[in-house]
């Protein structure tokens, strides 16, 4: 089907139109032409992803490569990168995720932005910050997808300090393109040592030399994986450059929705899990992706169990599970980690969505310590995040059941002992929060006020038709990555999900399609995690119902743990001190100092007073007096004349 | 010592002497008339060289011409006395008499001592008194350097509308 | 006997007291004077070269040099004439209009 390979510029063109449109025509076109444009672009970016997949699934499983040159961009020598697009099993679902979430997304915005201001400026943002992700999913070369990653980066900041006029969220705004920052000056890093080694940034000619040209465990291959990891790192909010995610809960909710918590954070899974051929030529580095993966489920989840903010619960959730998808693709298992960031893609948009409910329907408020029974009010709602959160807390057979087990399984299969502890213990800690957050906003008795209580009602059609579409797929979601432990006994389902991705991932991978024997302790484990799901569930349920003056008599009790966590382990202010106040210190001795007192005062204003001091000493040879300048000729006569005669 | 060397001396010492007068005196009219002594020894010189048609126009020229116009203009001006040549008051007179002292030096010591000339010109076995002379001197400006000639009466013609333009009174 | 060395240290010693008297008088016109006496020593030595290589040249340099010396002299007269109409003296310290 080679006519459909020309057609893959559209893919990211048609958002590229709506931001063209709404950006500079939005205000006069007025609010209700941008609700059609602004989704109607994603929408048909999706229709024309969806035809490129059934496209590729009517190829050969060994041969699905779509791909088109749009331009070679940037010749320079013995360096060329092109602008160019291809769709294998990886980017075919990434793409799928980020024009189908994406669009639910956009339409769920028409209802919860509806009467704001920057309306149009809204949607030309969030229609850029899908032209970015396509690019960065659909590039052919590192480069291409670097620029998608810079781009969503850009939207990022935009969206988030999009109500700019509240200095905090301006500023978290910047927090959140600075730190990035950080990650990206790593990840360019790593690009320059791929171009250094393997002569050229494309993945056609990377990917497949990386056994031949890196050794095993080697210094180059080290470094590359490390540095690209930086810049996982920094897109993908782990340890230790989180910190902007939480703070970029100041951003309207759908924009926390798509761009933090389905898409743009999870860019850091899809570059590692792209460029898996290198990773495995660098054992050493996975184990470090693994470990910090870990590391960050466990830390984040800690912290999520204090959180009274009902979106920074949802934030540290997020970062739990971005560590999880790490940890998957640290013991590569790539095909997992990319399930899970699928499924969490689902339910973590409905989670989102629903709190962006909550949150609209009782008019800002944010603090989950004044709500309460609210599931008679918003019933869709508490529907829809009721699926949501049963499939975080990894309750079967919903989708974050089916995902979050795989990444364990494959954990302990792989030997990773330790490892499978901490996200066993973290998936504990992920039902407790998560049900926590749940008991509080929709059980109980309602603490607000009476006016909240009166003026709260469920949300418009544009916000709940994306709940519940998006609620249906956490529930079903995960069947299609059923494992074999479970498709086996259930009569031979395979594992499609990983056997769709199989081709891309090919080393490192085991077949699943042929049918093997399947070791008791995988269902051990399974049952395992379940139990721990149920023993968090409980736990919530027993402390914030049954007994609701039992968190307080906790805290109290451990007033040190309960400042630590509350306080987020103080890691902005570790930051703060180590690394903000010297930067200001910095600047404001090259301010004061280096620009005003050197170049201003001195350079500039000292060229000034020099060149006037020195024309004053000048203009005294000009006294105006004959005599005076005769004499100056005559000693010029007198020397001339001397040389000559003493000396030649 | 010839007749020539001692007119030589004579002529000499009354130029330097009449020329330092000039530089010195307070009055300007001494001073022209000095200038005219100095003018006169010159022409006396030129003789003795030889050179009798250059001495009469030096004659004609500078004592007659030259510096009865420098007289017209100081009686014009009506000009009194002045500051008499103070060395002691004025460092740059000090300098100014020290730099010709040490010009001179330089000019006497170092060039004048070996002078023979190393260069004979088309007429140097003609007798000078042929060579200064009215005739020879005629011929040359005609023919050979009748250029200058003609350029050098345009340059007076100038000088003349030069000096009624600049000297007339403003109206 | 008296040589061309006597008459060219002559014309250097005129020079030298024709310079001293342009760099010290405060006349005006005196120092036009001292540089008619300059011109004269130039002359002097023009003459003197001329009759020992025996070059008629030089005799008729000398006579432009007497040319342009008169000319010279008008025309300067004429400014000094000027310049007294001014400012009522011919003592050139009262002339640093260009000063600065």
């Amino acid at each position: 089907m080679t006519g459909v390979e020309n057609l893959l510029w559209l893919i990211p063109a048609f958002p590229l139109a709506g931001v063209a449109i709404n950006g500079l025509f939005g205000r006069k076109l007025g609010d209700r032409v941008v609700s059609v444009i602004g989704p109607g672009v994603v929408g048909t970016a999706f229709v024309l992803a969806a035809a490129s997949f059934v496209a590729l699934r009517s190829m050969p499983s060994t041969d699905r490569l779509l791909q088109q040159t749009l331009y070679n961009w940037l010749p320079a020598g013995e360096f060329s990168a092109s602008i160019g697009f291809q769709l294998d099993p990886l980017s075919m679902t990434m793409v799928l995720v980020v024009t189908g979430v994406g669009f639910l997304i956009h339409l769920y915005s028409v209802g919860y932005m509806h009467g704001d201001g920057g309306y149009a400026r809204y949607f030309a943002f969030l229609n850029l910050f899908t032209f970015a992700m396509l690019l960065l999913v659909m590039a052919d070369n590192f480069l291409l997808l670097f620029v998608g990653w810079e781009g969503v980066g850009l939207c990022s900041y935009l969206l988030i300090g999009f109500w700019f006029e509240d200095r905090s969220k301006a500023d978290a705004g910047k927090k959140a393109f600075i730190v990035n920052r950080i990650g990206d000056f790593g990840f360019l890093i790593g690009i320059f040592l791929i171009f250094w080694t393997f002569g050229s940034v494309a993945f056609a000619d990377v990917l497949p030399e990386a056994a031949t040209r890196l050794t095993l465990g080697g210094d180059l291959a080290f470094w590359i994986c490390l540095f690209l990891f930086v810049g996982a790192v920094g897109k993908s909010a782990q340890i230790p450059l989180f910190v902007w995610l939480p703070d970029a809960m100041a951003g309207p909710t759908p924009v926390s929705a798509l761009i933090h918590a389905a898409t743009m954070v999870t860019a850091g899974v899809y570059m590692v899990a792209r460029s898996h051929a290198l990773y495995e030529m660098a054992p050493q580095v996975l184990a470090l992706v693994a470990g910090i993966g870990a590391a960050t489920a466990l830390f984040a989840a800690t912290i999520g169990i204090v959180q009274n903010d009902i979106k920074k619960v949802l934030a540290y959730s997020t970062i739990s599970q971005l560590g999880y998808m790490f940890m998957g693709v640290g013991v590569a298992a790539f095909s997992a980690g990319i399930f899970h960031l699928v499924t969490h893609a689902f339910f973590k948009a409905v989670l989102f969505l629903g709190a962006g409910s909550v949150i609209h329907a009782l008019h800002g408020e944010q603090d989950m310590r004044t709500m309460g029974g609210l599931k008679s009010k918003l019933p869709i709602t508490y529907w829809t995040m009721l699926a949501a959160t049963l499939a975080i807390a990894g309750v079967p057979p919903l989708a974050g059941f089916v995902s979050k087990d795989e990444i364990l399984w494959r954990t302990w299969d792989g030997g990773h002992t330790v490892l499978w502890v901490i996200g066993f213990i973290t998936a504990g800690l992920t039902a407790a929060y998560m049900f926590r957050l749940f008991f509080l906003t929709f059980h109980g008795s309602f603490r607000g006020t009476k006016d909240q209580w009166e003026h709260a009602h469920e949300s418009p059609l544009s916000m709940t038709i994306p709940l519940m579409i998006l609620g249906a797929l956490s529930v079903v979601g995960g069947w299609i990555g059923l494992p074999a432990a479970l498709g086996q006994p259930l009569g031979g389902i395979a594992n499609r999900f990983e056997g769709w991705l199989a081709p891309v991932f090919e080393a490192g991978e085991h077949a699943a399609h042929e049918p093997h024997a399947i070791p008791p302790i995988e269902y051990g484990l399974m049952t395992a995690s379940v139990a721990v799901a149920t023993l968090g569930i409980l736990v919530a349920y027993w402390t914030y119902l049954r007994s609701p003056d039992l968190p307080s008599r906790i805290v109290a009790r451990s007033r040190g743990v309960y400042a630590l966590l509350n306080g987020k382990y103080f890691v902005d202010e570790l930051y703060d001190f180590l690394i903000v106040r010297p930067f200001y210190a910095l600047s404001r001795f090259a301010w004061r100092f280096i620009d005003d007192g050197l170049i201003d005062g001195l350079g500039v204003g000292g060229t000034g007073a020099l060149v006037k001091r020195g024309s004053r000493i000048v203009s005294r040879w000009e006294t105006g007096y004959v005599q005076g300048y005769a004499m100056a000729f005559f000693g010029g006569v007198f020397a001339i004349l001397a040389y000559y005669y003493l000396f030649r | 010592m010839t007749g020539v060397d001692v007119a030589f001396w004579i002529l000499a010492a009354i130029a330097v002497g009449a020329s330092l007068v000039v530089i010195t005196s307070r009055n300007p009219v001494a001073c022209v008339l000095f200038l005219v002594v100095t003018f006169f020894a010159l022409a006396g010189l030129f003789v003795t060289l030889h050179s009798h048609f250059l001495a009469a126009v030096q004659v004609i020229i500078y004592a007659g011409a030259i510096m009865v116009l420098f007289l017209f203009v100081i009686m014009l001006l009506n000009l009194g006395q002045e500051q008499w040549f103070d060395v002691s008051n004025n460092p740059l007179r000090v300098t100014a008499v020290v730099f010709g002292a040490g010009f001179l030096a330089l000019l006497v010591g170092g060039g004048i001592s070996g002078l023979a000339p190393t260069v004979r010109g088309p007429a140097a076995e003609i007798s000078p008194d042929l060579l200064g002379s009215t005739g020879a001197v005629g011929t040359a400006l005609y023919t050979a350097y009748f250029m200058p000639f003609i350029t050098i009466a345009l340059l007076l013609l100038l000088a003349m509308v030069g000096a009624v333009a600049l000297a007339r009174r403003e109206r | 006997m008296v040589g061309p060395a006597h008459y060219i240290t002559l014309s250097a010693v005129l020079f030298t007291i024709g310079v001293i008297g342009v760099l010290t008088r405060k006349n005006a016109i005196i120092v036009f004077m001292a540089i008619e006496i300059m011109l004269n020593a130039a002359n002097l030595a023009l003459v003197t070269f001329a009759m020992t290589i025996g070059d008629v040249a030089g005799l008729i340099m000398v006579l432009l040099v007497m040319a342009v010396a008169a000319a010279e002299a008008a025309v300067g007269l004429a400014i000094i004439v000027a310049m007294f109409r001014h400012r009522e003296t011919v003592n050139i310290e009262a002339f640093n209009v260009l000063r600065g």
